[in-house]
């Protein structure tokens, strides 16, 4: 996993790289080149966050991936990761259903980049992970659960 | 109750000639002791595995669980089997040696006659033999290994370290063995295990990078055959136990990444692939049917004494899937036939270890009673007789943890006590004496600390929940492997087959209902959080000073739940 994240930080370039960047707080978000839609960051429900950034209802597609464990070992840091096998993928955004602001990233993929992206976010309890894919101008998504456990008891 | 050999032999003897079915039986396993561990050589390549002995370096009483449930999927398939399901699904007579190896049945009266199992000095005879008629064997340890005593926590892991040595452990894999820190582990594969012993673990990687902190796998030479390990170890080691002690360390299942080892390793020539895994055997039989390319699974974590491998079935063919139980009761002896390159046919036999029916090997009780001595006036204090049979494993409350959880309630006046759901500890029968050493198998851990806190009733539903998810979640790779928390003074109703957040219903205190908003003192052990390091005194201190208050255990009526939807379930008595 955490090659592929370095793939993406050694191959990709623009937007990806300044997004993933933004979501590791290395840099600020208003710095990047990646448009800042406030009101999709803002939402709290899955369904706001789905109409601000425009997707509507997104297609279940099993062309898009995504990965991070089953049970977060840090639910501050859940590493999650998105690829996309669909042509002409423009935009990858990570919904954590469950947080008080479901949207945690959202990537812009200028033409030709590979759509596979790495980050870590911040889960305070378990949850479905979404993957929303833009592509062609139609949306695509997958899901995986995390669990956030209180830990301990084990063995 | 501890007679020695002679004594022992005459006692069988006698019995056989009286006709007691359960001794004449055990007569007949002596007669031809030979003919128990005399199992013929099959094939070219034979790998012994050893698993989960918690650090038992003497022979001990273990009972088996008579509560392993399983759901969905799972209900009534192996290991969720118990007792006469089980005896019936393995073809075991009633009453026969097998039944007493792999069941709780007749335990009392069955430990007494059988007496002690495991033991590295019985072991070590095994192995030995094993070794002799399989030319080329090599010994794999599927992990905690080095945890579970009073002497391995005292000497840092060392009396464990050193017996595996001796013992001629080839290739091991981890998860309790990261309780002693990284530092730690790395220090013993650098120094004591180097030239002799590799430690694998593909799923181990740096928190940082991503780079691998272990080899995942090493190539072995077995009389011609390129042989790959693979190491799986407890994938939620730094959510079960404490985070801070490998805070550099990033665990998980990560099937993609075994897959991509297996090939590798293929790749490179291995004939036959296998992997030592801590996963747990629900999530190795997931994990078999997942990837592809692997021979046998050899697997450890759950504690279940598997005595013949489950076949899975996926893309690239069939992989075996074994359990080899716990506390160095049991020798899983697999043989290979291999030909044009690939496992054509095997022979599997989980062998159990009968401490009277293999002399001790002089040279390994010379290294434990060495180990041991500076320890032995600690470990022999006698703090009270039980009247009843003590045990741990089962899904809820064991008779050991009641006596726990009992001292917790009492000694910090709590009205609410939990105790982790560990499938370690070993047993004792009734009459015998508790010492400290006793108590320490139950105990001994690097973050022992006991806790006292104020809960709400809500948090104390949210703390079963989780607990109760991580057993009985329907997705194996949800869950962690260990039983349900133990608990004193509060009852509750378990649905197991409920969503996560419905499971835990009806919590009563006292003949009253919880209340969501009301708090609660309750007292617990072992924190995983960095905060409560150091918290109150260690937990066998209390159980210690509670036991030599009250002298006699009498015998036990266990706090279970109410348990619902499991009537008809195989994995229960």
């Amino acid at each position: 996993m955490n090659n592929q994240r370095r793939n993406v930080l050694k191959s990709g370039t623009g937007a990806a790289v300044l997004g993933a960047l933004a979501a590791a707080g290395i840099i600020k978000p208003g710095v990047a080149l990646a448009d800042w839609n406030k009101a999709a960051f803002e939402a709290k429900s899955m369904a706001d966050t789905l109409k601000a950034l425009g997707a509507g209802a997104p297609v279940e597609s099993k062309d898009v991936q995504v990965t991070g464990p089953d049970i977060a070992e840090n639910g501050a840091v859940v590493p999650v990761g998105v690829a996309s096998s669909i042509a002409g993928t423009t935009m990858v955004a990570i919904l954590v259903e469950k947080n008080p602001n479901a949207l945690a990233a959202s990537f812009t993929l200028p033409e030709g980049t590979e759509a596979n992206v790495q980050t870590r976010v911040k889960m305070g309890q378990t949850s479905n992970v979404y993957a929303l894919v833009k592509a062609g101008g139609k949306f695509y998504m997958a899901t995986k659960e995390i669990k956030v456990t209180l830990g301990g008891c084990g063995g | 109750m501890s007679m020695n050999r002679r004594e022992f032999l005459q006692v069988l003897a006698v019995a056989a000639a009286g006709g007691m079915s359960l001794h004449s039986e055990f007569a007949m396993a002596e007669k031809g002791a030979a003919r128990l561990y005399d199992l013929p050589k099959f094939g070219n390549v034979s790998l012994l595995h050893i698993t989960d002995c918690h650090a038992q370096l003497l022979p001990i009483y273990f009972r088996e669980p008579s509560v392993n449930l399983g759901f969905g999927d799972q209900f009534g398939k192996v290991p969720h089997l118990v007792g006469d399901h089980l005896l019936k699904h393995f073809g075991f007579k009633p009453n026969s040696l097998e039944a007493h190896a792999f069941t709780y049945l007749n335990f009392e009266k069955a430990a007494q006659t059988y007496g002690k199992v495991g033991g590295f000095a019985h072991l070590a005879t095994l192995v030995k033999r094993m070794k002799a008629s399989r030319p080329g064997a090599l010994l794999l340890d599927g992990g905690d290994t080095w945890q579970g005593s009073g002497t391995a926590l005292w000497s840092n892991a060392q009396d464990m370290v050193d017996a595996c040595k001796a013992l001629g452990v080839d290739v091991m894999t981890l998860h309790w063995e990261a309780t002693y820190g990284e530092e730690r582990v790395k220090e013993i594969e650098e120094k004591d295990f180097a030239g002799h012993v590799d430690i694998v673990a593909q799923n181990i990687k740096t928190t940082d990078f991503g780079d691998p902190v272990f080899k995942p796998y090493v190539i072995k030479n077995i009389n011609g055959v390129p042989v790959a390990i693979v190491g799986q170890a407890f994938p939620y080691t730094p959510i079960a136990n404490p985070r801070w002690q490998i805070p550099n360390w990033s665990y998980g299942i990560q099937d993609d990444n075994m897959q991509a080892v297996v090939d590798e390793a293929r790749a490179k020539g291995a004939q036959v692939v296998v992997v030592i895994s801590h996963n747990g055997m629900d999530v190795d039989l997931k994990m078999a049917s997942r990837v592809r390319g692997i021979d046998a699974i050899f697997g450890g974590h759950t504690h279940d004494g598997v005595p013949a491998p489950v076949v899975v079935r996926n893309a690239g063919g069939k992989t075996l899937v074994t359990n080899a139980g716990s506390n160095g009761k049991y020798l899983g002896v697999m043989d290979f036939d291999v030909k044009n390159g690939k496992v054509v046919d095997f022979r599997y036999k989980l062998l159990p270890v009968f401490a009277n029916l293999l002399p001790a090997d002089k040279a390994m009780q010379t290294l434990i009673d060495k180990a041991r001595a500076p320890y032995l006036d600690k470990l022999g204090e006698k703090l009270a007789v039980t009247e009843g049979t003590l045990y741990r494993r089962g899904n809820f409350n064991g008779t050991f943890d009641q006596v726990i959880v009992d001292a917790l309630l009492k000694v910090k006046d709590a009205e609410i006590a939990f105790s982790p759901g560990f499938r370690w500890g070993t047993s004792l029968l009734p009459g015998q004496d508790v010492l400290m050493e006793h108590v320490l198998d139950q105990t001994a851990i690097t973050y022992p600390w006991t806790t006292v806190t104020m809960m709400t009733g809500e948090t104390i539903k949210t703390v079963l929940e989780d607990v109760c998810d991580n057993l009985f979640n329907p997705d194996p790779y949800y869950q962690q492997g260990g039983d349900m928390v133990r608990v004193g003074g509060l009852q509750y109703t378990c649905d197991p087959t409920a969503k996560m957040g419905s499971r835990i219903q009806d919590m009563m205190l006292r003949g009253q209902r919880i209340d969501p908003k009301k708090t609660y003192k309750v007292a617990g052990w072992a924190p995983v959080s960095e905060e409560a390091k150091g918290a109150g005194e260690p937990i066998w201190e209390v159980v210690a000073r509670y036991l030599r208050d009250i002298k006699t255990i009498k015998p036990i009526e266990l706090n279970m739940p109410k348990l619902k939807g499991a009537d008809k379930n195989p994995g229960i008595a």
